[in-house]
């Protein structure tokens, strides 16, 4: 390390010792106003905390409480001109940056508190260099020559652990993954060991065995440097494994603060107590015993069988294909009525495509079976008329509804595509499924903007209901809804289930939402299945190595129970997409018995660790 | 990337070859009669018979495009009718004060109108804003000649700083490229202002600024190469607007290019020059779209040339 680091992080290190007896940061009545149609509203109102020195507070809420707000008030980076601090002091280092010019201000941010936000594939540029972008940030600080900044960003990119520290200076944000991005994003931010790190939802775009990794760095680094963390999330899983102190928010307002370990064990605060009791827990899934059973059996309401979507790259002066993504290769499964089949596995695995192919939105090779009827035999009508029996609810209900359609006419535009009842009859119908939902009938003539995020996902619900379709794909359908919303919603596919039959294709990440609404689960990685049985095989014996890491990496939303090291990944997961001509082994499935399947040879596949934990 | 070169020479001549068709095709089916223009109105049914026959303007259609084909591709693009001289000298004369009007023109476009758009997005919502995206809006609504007119009777009637007209100085060439390009500046500001209002709420502008870096840096750096992208495939596409500005500019202005030469043959129905003109028009577009593919990728790593 260079002599002017050091001296910077001698300095540092003597106001810590002056300070040592005071907190880092102390933030006192603070509040932050967003000016909008009807005047100036408050987002943050009269909020009062302290940051000790190398602890982590966790800031939990729900969306809208005021959470990111307050960090972006610490960093004085607030949308500007429409937010602005109206009253309160942030003390840090004898100041309070509430009151500091924007020059002063910008001596601060990245060189003593950084921060690093939600959305790795989109917090950095993407046509600057991540040497560039790394190497901006230390010069910016410090006086330091164009040779010995460098030297020190290939040494912050190896305290990440990225490896090949030195290549990766010339590399673009697009040729890496979103963990690395999130590994780039904590090593400039951690580069000039800033006495407070701001994390705002660091790993909530990450799947979740990066999730584990990145929170441990995190915790390792925080241990060798002493910052400071501000762990902003939603996660109560991430706050039980991360705080030491935590603050839970509502509406801008402090609900309660305290220990960790106090605030999981006996919260004061009817919210807090609503928003841990709303958490997914892993093995609270056994409430759902007795199904999945081979009772009666019953036709199957979909199969795929040998399920292949491949997508061709072409290049070269003819446009030939030269490469080939391969998203499935050789699903099968089954699914029956009234049973709910989870497909889980991280991003890139293929469980979306393969939904896309049962829904008719890809073309694929293999057979899809939809109520007896293979859906490759098909063409035109007959093909629309299977289309009705499969509906889909998609992750983004901000993004599934037509903002210019009132939400009524989206409800009923599945049966007027399909031409069924008249105008009366399709009012009528959509009226019921709002009641059915939980909307009220007299809010069809609303638009979706005049929706929270959990009333636009039961309109969607709604919509997939109105052709009283057989199977119903949800993909990631409860990712982007807060935990209290999500378990409410949760709550109603199930009732559906039980009140018309449906079966569920459940699409997710999340093994804690999984267990808590499967019969069956399917297991996939880099587009094959590589273990598949009923909840109870799958959470309770999980036999492949994959599985394990998957189930463990969910953080245990008790302090009490947090992990030790989590164990690494030593490559990053490997690509589907292939030269031509190259095909990827086909993995073979062994019937452990009861249909519990395994992949064989847990050892071929590239990229795990052969360590089962 | 050789491979990309060639597969877009390919697309160039077809496209090139398309024009060609096109253009001869509707200059065959024009009323006016090239014949007549030539030989006058006193010529006898006789004369103009035997020119028709000498300029092959008897033949069928087809006959007459192949033969024009056959000399291109030799690269001989005939003699003007009136002019009596070879159509290619001609254009290859006047060529250079086009191109020269053209860059001219180009630089007045992006300086004025980059800089309008980027001080217009940085105090977005302002009076600065206001102001400045009422004037764009005069830019692009004003029609060329009255801006024309109305440049030279301020700058060179009124206050003398720049000539009248002509050609030969750099003093010459301000007052035509300004009224070529304020058309165009009025485009780019509205064009820069929304994308790099786009980009200035991007999340990598957060970062840059959790970073600590200054206002200037962010806007440089960080904001400008992301918002000048749009605006490069744009000046590709430009060119071709361009070309119509310059005929009617380079007659406001008496300035020697090749609009001059194209406007005179159209009022005569001098076919060659005219179809030498827009093969030569439609390759400048064609070149131009190819440079700015070309310099895409080196603003954006993202792009790859496939």
């Amino acid at each position: 390390m260079s002599a002017d680091i050091a001296r910077s992080a001698s300095a540092k290190a003597v106001a810590a010792d002056q300070a040592a007896a005071g907190p880092v940061l102390a933030v006192s009545g603070l509040t932050v106003v967003v000016r909008g149609e009807e005047g100036e509203r408050e987002v943050v109102s009269d909020l009062s905390f302290t940051l000790a020195r190398g602890k982590t507070l966790c800031i939990a809420g729900e969306s809208g409480s005021g959470k990111s707000m307050t960090s972006l008030a610490i960093m004085r980076l607030l949308p500007k001109p429409a937010t602005r601090i109206a009253s309160g002091t942030i003390g840090f280092a004898g100041q309070d940056l509430a009151g500091l010019d924007e020059r002063a201000m910008q001596a601060i941010r990245g060189n003593r508190i950084a921060m690093i936000f939600q959305e790795p594939m989109t917090s950095l540029n993407p046509v600057l260099s991540i040497g560039t972008q790394l190497i901006e940030a230390i010069e910016t600080h410090t006086d330091l020559s164009r040779r010995e900044a460098r030297r020190h960003a290939v040494e912050a990119l190896k305290a990440v652990r990225i490896p090949e520290a030195e290549s990766r200076l010339a590399q673009y944000p697009h040729e890496l993954s979103g963990g690395m991005r999130q590994r780039v994003m904590i090593a400039m931010a951690l580069a000039l060991k800033p006495d407070v790190l701001i994390a705002d939802e660091p790993t909530t775009a990450l799947d979740v065995t990066v999730q584990g990794e990145v929170l441990e760095l995190l915790r390792d680094l925080q241990r060798r440097q002493g910052t400071s963390i501000i762990l902003i999330t939603h996660d109560m899983g991430v706050v039980a494994e991360m705080a030491d102190r935590v603050i839970v928010m509502r509406n801008g307002r402090m609900v309660e603060q305290g220990r960790v370990g106090d605030i999981f064990a006996a919260p004061m605060q009817a919210y807090t107590r609503e928003l841990l009791a709303a958490v997914p827990r892993m093995g609270a899934g056994a409430a759902r015993a007795g199904i999945g059973e081979p009772a009666a059996p019953a036709p199957d309401v979909a199969a795929v069988r040998d399920l292949f979507v491949r997508f061709d790259q072409r290049g070269g002066f003819l446009g030939r294909v030269t490469h080939r993504v391969h998203a499935v290769e050789g699903v099968s499964f089954s699914i029956r009525p009234d049973e709910t089949l989870a497909l889980v596995g991280e991003s890139g695995c293929g469980k979306s495509t393969t939904a896309k192919a049962i829904a008719g939105l890809v073309p694929f090779s293999g057979s899809i079976t939809v109520n007896g009827r293979d859906l490759a035999g098909l063409s035109g009508e007959a093909r629309k008329a299977v289309k009705r029996d499969v509906q889909m609810i998609f992750q983004d209900p901000y993004a599934s509804l037509d903002p210019r359609m009132r939400v009524g006419d989206l409800v009923a535009e599945p049966m007027l595509v399909h031409g069924i009842g008249s105008a009366a009859e399709r009012r009528e119908r959509v009226a019921a499924l709002f009641e059915r939902v939980g909307l009220q009938a007299g809010q069809m003539e609303l638009y979706p903007h005049e929706f929270s995020g959990g009333q636009r996902q039961r309109i969607c619900i709604a919509r997939a209901l109105t052709l009283r379709p057989k199977l119903i794909i949800a993909d990631e359908s409860v990712s982007a809804l807060d935990v209290s919303v999500q378990a409410r919603v949760l709550d109603l596919l199930k009732e559906l289930q039980r009140e018309f039959g449906i079966a569920y294709l459940f699409i997710s990440h999340d093994m804690a939402v999984v267990e808590n609404i499967s019969d069956r689960v399917a297991v996939m990685y880099l587009g094959q299945i590589v273990e598949m049985g009923t909840r109870a095989q799958v959470f309770g014996n999980p036999r492949h190595p994959y599985t394990r890491r998957l189930i463990e990496a969910v953080p245990v939303p008790d302090p009490a129970r947090r992990r030790g090291n989590f164990a690494r990944l030593v490559h990053e997961i490997p690509s589907v997409t292939r030269p031509r001509g190259e095909e990827p082994q086909r993995l073979r499935l062994t019937d452990l018995g009861d249909g519990h399947l395994v992949e064989a040879e847990a050892g071929i596949i590239p990229g795990l660790p052969l360590r089962a934990s | 990337m050789i491979a990309y070169l060639g597969r877009r020479i390919v697309q160039s001549v077809l496209i090139l070859l398309g024009i060609s068709i096109i253009t001869f095709a509707l200059l065959y089916l024009l009323p006016a009669d090239p014949v007549r223009q030539i030989a006058g109105r006193s010529a006898t049914p006789a004369t103009v018979e035997s020119i028709r026959r000498q300029l092959g303007l008897d033949q069928p259609f087809l006959v007459q495009y192949g033969r024009y084909l056959w000399n291109l591709l030799q690269g001989d693009l005939g003699r003007s009718y009136i002019q009596r001289s070879e159509v290619s000298q001609l254009i290859l004369a006047r060529l250079p004060a086009t191109l020269l009007l053209m860059v001219g023109a180009i630089v007045c476009e992006l300086l004025i109108g980059l800089t309008m758009g980027l001080a217009a997005a940085v105090r977005r919502g302002s009076r600065t804003d206001n102001s400045l995206m009422v004037a764009s809006f005069v830019g692009v609504s004003a029609p060329q000649f009255v801006v024309g007119l109305l440049l030279l009777y301020i700058f060179a009637v009124r206050l003398g700083w720049f000539p009248i007209g002509g050609y030969g100085t750099f003093r010459h060439l301000v007052l035509p490229s300004l009224t070529v390009g304020i058309m165009g500046a009025g485009w780019y500001a509205r064009m820069m202002r929304s994308s790099m209002v786009d980009v200035l709420h991007q999340d990598y502008i957060r970062t840059a600024r959790a970073k600590g870096l200054g206002r200037l840096k962010v806007l440089v750096r960080h904001a400008l190469p992301n918002a000048i992208l749009p605006i490069v495939a744009m000046v590709g596409i430009d060119i071709g607007i361009l070309m119509g500005g310059i005929v009617v500019v380079e007659s406001v202005f008496g300035w020697p290019g090749i609009g001059q030469l194209v406007w005179q043959a159209i009022q005569r129905v001098d076919i060659p020059i005219i179809m030498g003109v827009t093969l030569v028009s439609a390759l400048a577009i064609v070149l131009g779209n190819l440079f700015a593919d070309l310099v895409a990728p080196f603003i954006d790593p993202r792009i790859k040339l496939r």
